[in-house]
């Protein structure tokens, strides 16, 4: 149930404005990507199967992180910005079920503010997205669904997946429109973020992030 | 009748005129590339919804800047709506009009409030106008000559 190894990744996209809806819609079907579009977080749990408070239907027992609907979501994709639930309360929800923390989180948002990008990536998004977002933007989903589907096949060595994976940092990408943070050792890394974060403005072409080094201009 | 080669002119020159003019910018670009022959109408179906939303925002906006106590909240919402719309499809004038519009939003400035609201009023009218003309440009063009691929 809900094993389709063959099938395309499924993507369920999260925005309250109807254009950007429909922008990301056509984005992600060009890449090939199935898609699902919602206008609310509370309607993205909804679909997740968590009620608003993130509590899933007591009849439904989590087997695997992406059995809890008929349909499997492989990644989320989230405007920042909403009335209500913004894309960051979201996306504490999801981290904080058990049964949907797998799955990859992005954050698409219109405003290049550092420290809501640190906020966001620290609360375990996958990337940050500026918007309006691009077609080159939606190749870099590819890798993380990937490797939730590693995940899923091998259970038992999960945790030290976790540990040991590392993706090439991917640093001069589509300019000023990305940001690519790798997640281990994130208490080492807190101060090292915050000086990051000072170093950063608005106009500042291509910030690098590798993880472990700093970059200051 | 015009022939397909002075259409075509007429369409290239058109559509640089409204990039050098700053009615669109390469974001719209970026919109005619998704559209290919599966969604051959993609790039109209998007700008007729941001048509439709902006009217309906522009009508917000109107009412929630005649109030005798302004919700300057409500304002920046219906604002950042329409810049977010606007920037999705590359209308670069009107989403230029909504930053400094949300600016005077944060100061609560009715009176900048206003202006910004006659301003983006008016860029919408603009670039609707233009977008309607580039697109019965291309109307033109494929009825003389079949499908056109887009560049």
């Amino acid at each position: 149930m809900g094993m389709a190894a063959e099938s395309q990744f499924h993507v369920l996209a999260v925005d309250d404005n109807i254009i950007e809806r429909k922008l990301i819609e056509r984005l992600l079907k060009t890449s090939s990507y199935q898609v699902t579009t919602v206008d609310s977080g509370s309607k993205a749990l909804e679909f997740l199967g968590l009620d608003e408070h993130g509590q899933s239907n007591p009849n439904q027992p989590s087997v695997s992180p992406n059995n809890h609907q008929e349909v499997e979501v492989n990644l989320i994709i989230t405007d920042y910005c909403m009335p209500g639930m913004t894309g960051y309360d979201l996306l504490k929800k999801i981290k904080e079920s058990t049964s949907l923390r797998n799955i990859p989180v992005v954050i698409m948002s219109s405003e290049n503010v550092p420290s809501r990008i640190t906020r966001c990536l620290e609360e375990g998004a996958e990337e940050f997205f500026l918007k309006p977002v691009r077609l080159s933007d939606m190749n870099k989903l590819r890798p993380h669904m990937m490797k939730t589907k590693v995940k899923d096949q091998k259970p038992e060595i999960q945790e030290e997946e976790e540990e040991e994976e590392e993706e090439t940092p991917e640093v001069f990408q589509s300019p000023q429109h990305h940001h690519h943070h790798q997640q281990q050792q994130l208490s080492n890394n807190n101060n090292k973020r915050k000086a990051t974060e000072e170093g950063l403005s608005p106009d500042r072409t291509r910030p690098r992030y590798s993880g472990l080094t700093v970059v200051s201009n | 009748m015009e022939g397909v080669l002075q259409l075509q002119r007429q369409l290239i020159d058109y559509t640089t005129s409204l990039y050098n003019e700053g009615f669109l910018d390469d974001q719209f670009t970026q919109l005619q590339q998704l559209q290919d022959e599966s969604n051959p109408d993609f790039v109209v179906e998007v700008v007729s919804l941001f048509f439709e939303d902006s009217e309906r925002l522009l009508n917000e906006l109107s009412k929630a800047l005649d109030q005798q106590s302004v919700d300057f909240k409500k304002v920046d919402a219906h604002v950042h709506q329409l810049k977010g719309s606007s920037s999705s499809i590359g209308a670069q004038r009107v989403q230029r009009i909504c930053i400094a519009f949300r600016n005077y939003c944060e100061e609560k400035n009715i009176e900048g409030c206003l202006k910004s609201l006659q301003q983006v009023k008016n860029e919408y009218s603009l670039v609707k106008n233009k977008l309607e003309s580039l697109f019965k440009l291309q109307q033109q063009l494929s009825a003389a000559c079949g499908s056109i691929p887009m560049e």
